[in-house]
């Protein structure tokens, strides 16, 4: 294949020409550095949330602060870590190899979604710094946030032009895979990682409008009292609510389709195995992607909504359980009769599957409408949706560049230091957020500065949150491990060869070990499906030879 | 009925939370089996058919169809069975049987004011055992929440509309009450507790705690300052919360953040409470809310001046 | 087809490929226009459902000649834009150029009246939001005959959907100014013309959303 001279990081030097790239591969990058500094933010805070709790009263900050802690914690994880990471870093930099393009359909789009993205997220910095600090929690529920501080405009603005990111992101995606795909690569080659992606545009172009206007009406609410949000003007609160929960609902879609599709792609290249059920597992995610839109009203059982609305929102929440599933019992299956080689991706992969069945499990339970009513507001919700964002839609994009690291960088990394993080994120996820389960179901509200309250009725309380605050560190020395293992297999790191893992996929099979300025010389023309390992004995050979 | 304190779920205290806790636990150990399951197979293929060296070849796997349907109509009939059965627990939730002793609740930032029918009012609620009582809520503010987990009640409470909880207690005991819709600095402090007693010891509380004709302005402030929740943010110990404290502030020189400075005189004391944002003390937030103009009358806003003039 | 091989893309194979692509791209741009739309029309539809005697009264402040001279005003520069796609076709760019200037001009048109129609209710005190105090009479109207509750969520749909609106129309006008400097240095030709084409699409939407917030302000 292609000498060295011609990958991808040499085609420009300087910082201009990272810069000004229209490169998607470049983009992924670019992506991956902004969002591994956002998600050191948040974890930074997240921190400080747990050290606060650590022991009931007051530990190391007042309630403002904390107040505005966790928002800000919030507001980064979601709208400037999860929502942006898998389909920036990765979607950009694999998907159009994968489909066999040069590039996405607009280049100049995407590298603009960049800077759109990182607009939004300065004003969200900056506001914080220079403007003032807000404290309404990341779902802005007015009429607290019409009438809290001026700052909430600065931050109802970033989130508003992050949106348009997203939005172009998805666009770009969907004209991509209709329109780029090489000769040959039928819907039914596609590898389950671009279903996904596919799958998650859909759902970014037709949900992010909708906050987006939210975002609008908010802003005019606290900056004119359109009365519309405000109670106290004649509006209502809970219109304010089904307009913010129409889109943060797809958007935990959002969030972990693209990290099932990774886990897809993982498990058939590390199971050596045709991933099982792959039609239903590609029109799952098109499934999901669909009844996610119609389910939003399950975050408001207790809010005042009708209870007719109630009960039809309960039931299509459970129907989400069924294509989830089918993608779960899938990968399972695919394991069965393979050859299942444990590398670090692959951990992350069984890691995913051990994390997000817990948090889609409970996530079942919170649908549950009368159970709901207990739960809701409580450290339960806290600990599902920690469960499936982070020991989802994150572990899986951890496992996923561990995956395609080597493509990114050229480089491999230390495979047991890998190992050992894993464990450590493991260990430490788990209990830092199965506790707060239990302090949920009795009953400790979430955003409590202060817990010493809900002690009087259950003493257990203070142990179990600092076990909780023992998990988070565990697991932040173990993100910081990840972090130093993979500088210095920047920096030092053995060179990878062209397809270490021995994968189908076009990226691997038709690339050098770090793809071109162009990706290809020629386009490739597509025979076989995306895990066809049995008529693709060529591909085992490359796989790197130390088990 | 268990009324134990569980490793999950807290004691239960009320007639609806027998139904619930079953509910709960039913889905808990399904959701445990279906767990295991998976994750089981899972750690035994990977460990059945872990990579024995780099020349292993796996046998393809033929899809098979039976399989594939089993796992959408199984998790299909164990969805519908819950979603049934909490279906009618909610009913059971939501519906208050028509006998039910009516309280009034308001919420406001950040405390509770229950309002009984004889005229009786207190920040803490109290309640018959055995007896099914509706709360009728409303807040003057921002949105709360009204949430008893001993009795796995929860009911958010919005500014211009009424919203209903309802209970029947099964003990008599102290229980706790918490605020568990976010609504500002001191949401974890909107705490209080619920008083569940006899027929008998409540009606002899009731009758203690209506309002008395013959106090003196001073001591209608006293109780005001409670009721209105004014304790929430001003302390007459001399600490400070959100706001100042009461302790000596009559009389004394308050600076405010334009840098002017006036004494507290009864004139100060009434404009602060009736237009609070009109000045804002130094060292503090444009915090407090601004309704009282509204909703205390001129007798009762004398009452409170009257009050904080003897702290 | 010949085209000159600087407006294909390296990372497009055939000319039509890019058309397309461009093409798809622009309607899912327009879904995401219509769907932040949306979300303003569900709110007035709920506010509506709640008030319709207040939505209906209030509804007569806005004077439906000046609504239906925009209607009519922005039809005719819709049509002017598809007779500009067509000619752009046939390679006549001299009609094209002034098909696109008559466009503007409608464009123009609309926001001068839009002024018109706000500045007249800002002098009676009709603004959105906490501001709201009609006061005055005009236009055989006595204002403060609205100054009634929920007449303020009127009018503050009202400035939030027209006030969108009309920043698109200003986007519109911006594209079309772009596309004639263009057209004049001889850009476009008929085998690539996908701006005129594109920028035809997006204005066709911005004339559907008027469309449809006409009747619904200044009819029912
Ligand atoms: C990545 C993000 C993500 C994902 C994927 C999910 C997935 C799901 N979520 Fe979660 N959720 C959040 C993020 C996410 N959620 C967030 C952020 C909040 C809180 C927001 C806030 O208030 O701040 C929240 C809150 C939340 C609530 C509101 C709780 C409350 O506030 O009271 C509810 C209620 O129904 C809910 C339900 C679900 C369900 C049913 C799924 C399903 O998609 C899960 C499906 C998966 C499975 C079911 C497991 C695998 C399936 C099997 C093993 C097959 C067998 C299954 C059955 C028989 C059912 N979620
Ligand atoms: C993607 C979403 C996401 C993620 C990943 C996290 C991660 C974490 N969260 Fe967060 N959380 C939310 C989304 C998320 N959270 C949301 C939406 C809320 C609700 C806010 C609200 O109520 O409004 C919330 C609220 C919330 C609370 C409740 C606060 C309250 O209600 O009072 C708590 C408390 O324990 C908490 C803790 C944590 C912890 C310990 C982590 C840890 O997992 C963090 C670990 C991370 C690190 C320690 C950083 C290490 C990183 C590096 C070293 C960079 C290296 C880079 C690479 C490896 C690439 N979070
Ligand atoms: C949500 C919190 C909150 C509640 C409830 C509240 N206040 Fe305040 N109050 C404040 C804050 C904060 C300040 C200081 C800032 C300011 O001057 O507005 C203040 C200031 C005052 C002052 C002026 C004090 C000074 O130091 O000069 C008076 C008098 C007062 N409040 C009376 C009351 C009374 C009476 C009530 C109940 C009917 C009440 N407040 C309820 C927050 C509150
Ligand atoms: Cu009141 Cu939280
Ligand atoms: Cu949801």
């Amino acid at each position: 294949m292609s000498a060295a001279s011609h990958s991808y990081l040499q085609a420009g030097r300087g910082i201009g020409s990272w810069l000004l790239t229209t490169d998607h591969k470049r983009i992924g990058i670019l992506y991956a550095v902004a969002i591994a500094t956002f998600f050191l933010l948040g974890g930074i805070l997240a921190m400080l949330v747990r050290t606060e709790l650590a022991a009931p009263g007051e530990t190391i900050i007042g309630p403002d602060q904390y107040n505005q802690i966790f928002t800000l914690h919030g507001v980064v994880m979601v709208f400037l870590v999860i929502i942006p990471a898998i389909p920036g870093i990765l979607g950009n930099f694999v998907l159009p190899i994968q489909i066999g393009a040069k590039d996405v359909a607009f280049p100049r789009l995407n590298l603009a979604s960049w800077y759109i993205f990182m607009a939004g997220a300065l004003m969200a910095v900056c506001g914080w710094i220079l403007v003032g600090r807000v404290d309404t929690g990341w779902t802005f529920y007015t009429p607290y946030s019409s009438g809290a501080s001026n700052a909430v405009l600065w931050l109802t603005s970033a989130v508003f032009v992050a949106g348009f990111a997203s939005i172009f992101t998805g666009l770009n995606f969907i004209v991509t895979v209709h329109k780029m795909r090489a000769p040959g690569m039928t819907w039914s080659r596609l590898p389950l990682f671009v279903w996904a992606v596919y799958a998650t545009a859909i759902v970014q172009v037709l949900a992010t409008p909708v906050i987006g206007i939210t975002m609008v009406l908010l802003f005019l609410e606290k900056l004119l009292q359109i009365g519309i949000f405000d109670p106290a003007l004649g509006g209502d609160p809970v219109l304010f609510q089904h307009f913010f929960w129409f889109y943060s609902h797809p958007a935990v879609y959002i969030m972990i389709l693209p990290a099932m599709g990774i886990i897809s792609d993982l498990m058939g290249t590390f199971s050596r195995q045709q991933v099982s059920g792959y039609t239903f597992i590609a029109l799952s995610s098109v499934a999901i992607a669909f009844l996610g839109f119609l389910v939003w009203g399950h975050h408001m059982f207790v809010a005042g909504q009708s209870a007719l609305s109630s009960i039809i929102f309960s039931m299509l929440t459970f129907l989400i359980g069924i294509p989830t599933g089918i993608k779960v019992f899938n990968w399972v299956a695919t394991m069965y009769r393979g050859s299942v080689w444990l590398r670090t991706p692959m951990l992350y992969a069984l890691m995913f599957l051990f994390l997000f069945t817990i948090g889609g499990l409970t996530g079942i339970m919170v649908g549950v409408l009368a159970v709901d009513v207990h739960l809701h507001d409580t450290y339960f919700v806290v600990a599902h949706f920690h469960y499936v964002m982070m020991g989802g839609a994150l572990i899986g994009l951890i496992g996923g560049m561990h995956y395609w690291w080597p493509k990114i960088t050229g480089r491999l990394y230390n495979e047991t230091a890998g190992r050992i993080a894993a464990i450590l994120v493991f260990v430490g996820f788990n209990l830092t957020f199965f506790t707060q389960f239990i302090l949920g179901s009795q009953g400790m509200p979430r955003r409590y500065h202060d817990y010493a309250s809900f002690m009087a009725s259950y003493p257990e309380a203070a142990m179990l949150n600092m076990a909780s605050t023992a998990g988070s560190y565990i697991l932040a020395v173990g993100l910081v491990m990840i972090l130093v293992y993979c500088l210095h297999s920047l920096l030092r790191g053995r060179k990878a060869p062209p397809n270490p893992w021995g994968a189908c996929t076009l990226e691997w099979t038709h690339t050098g070990p770090v793809p071109d300025a162009h990706n290809f010389h020629e386009t490739p023309l597509v025979t076989r499906g995306p895990y066809d390992f049995h008529i693709a004995d060529d591909v085992f050979g490359t796989a790197d030879k130390d088990l | 009925m268990n009324n134990q304190e569980t490793l999950w779920l807290p004691e239960a205290a009320s007639t609806v939370a027998g139904s619930v806790d079953a509910l709960f636990y039913f889905i808990l150990w399904v959701s445990t089996v279906l767990f295991v399951g998976v994750i089981g197979a899972m750690i035994l293929f990977a460990w059945r058919y872990r990579r024995k060296s780099p020349q292993d070849r796996p046998v393809p796997v033929r899809e098979n169809k039976l399989v594939e349907a089993s796992w959408i109509i199984i998790p299909c009939i164990l969805v519908a069975i819950v979603f049934v059965w909490g279906f009618r627990v909610f009913l059971e939730l939501g519906v208050a049987p028509p006998n039910s002793y009516e309280i009034n609740v308001r919420a406001r930032t950040w405390s509770w004011l229950f309002e009984y029918p004889n005229g009786a009012a207190s920040t803490e609620l109290h309640v018959p055992v055995n007896r099914p009582v509706k709360l009728k809520m409303s807040s003057e503010d921002v949105t709360h929440s009204f949430f008893v987990p001993a009795f796995r009640v929860k009911q958010d409470v919005l500014q211009g509309r009424y919203t209903y909880a309802w209970f029947e207690a099964t003990r008599q005991d102290t229980f706790q009450v918490f605020c568990a819709e976010y609504c500002g600095s001191a949401h974890s402090l909107m705490v209080t507790s619920v008083v569940v007693q006899s027929q008998d010891a409540f009606e002899a509380w009731l009758a203690d705690n209506v309002l008395d004709e013959s106090l003196t302005p001073a001591e209608r402030g006293e109780r005001l300052y409670t009721q209105q929740g004014c304790f929430a943010c001003h302390s007459l110990d001399g600490t400070e919360t959100t706001g100042p404290s009461f302790q000596g502030l009559a009389g004394s020189v308050r600076t405010f953040t334009d840098g002017t400075s006036t004494e507290a005189d009864a004139n100060y004391l009434r404009t602060s409470i009736v237009n609070p944002a009109e000045k804002i003390v130094a060292g503090f937030e444009p915090l407090m809310p601004g309704q009282y103009a509204t909703t205390l009358s001129a007798e009762e806003v004398d009452a409170l001046v009257a009050f904080i003039e003897e702290q | 087809m010949s085209l000159s091989p600087s407006t294909l893309k390296h990372y497009f194979t055939t000319p039509e490929q890019q058309f397309d692509a461009a093409k798809l791209g622009m309607w899912l741009f327009l879904v995401t226009e219509i769907l932040l739309f949306s979300g303003m029309f569900v709110a007035y539809a709920v506010y509506r459902a709640w008030h319709p005697e207040v939505f209906a009264h209030a509804s007569e402040l806005l004077d439906w000649r000046l609504g239906g001279l925009n209607t009519v005003v922005l039809l005719a520069s819709s049509f002017t834009v598809a007779l500009s796609i067509h000619f752009v076709q046939k390679g006549e760019n001299d009609k094209v150029t002034v098909l696109l200037i008559l466009t503007l001009l409608c464009a123009a048109i609309f926001m001068v009246v839009k002024y018109f129609e706000y500045s007249g209710k800002f002098d009676h005190g009709v603004f959105p939001g906490a501001a709201f105090a009609p006061h005055g009479e005009g236009g055989g109207h006595d204002y403060a005959e609205y100054d009634m509750p929920f007449a303020a969520q009127f009018f503050s749909i009202y400035f939030v959907m027209t006030g969108i609106h009309g920043v698109h129309v200003l986007v519109g006008m911006g594209l079309f100014a772009w596309l004639v400097t263009r057209v004049i240095r001889g850009h476009f030709s008929p085998e690539w013309y996908t701006p005129v084409e594109l920028t035809g699409l997006y204005w066709h939407l911005v004339d559907i959303i008027w469309i449809f917030l006409f009747p619904l302000l200044y009819l029912i």
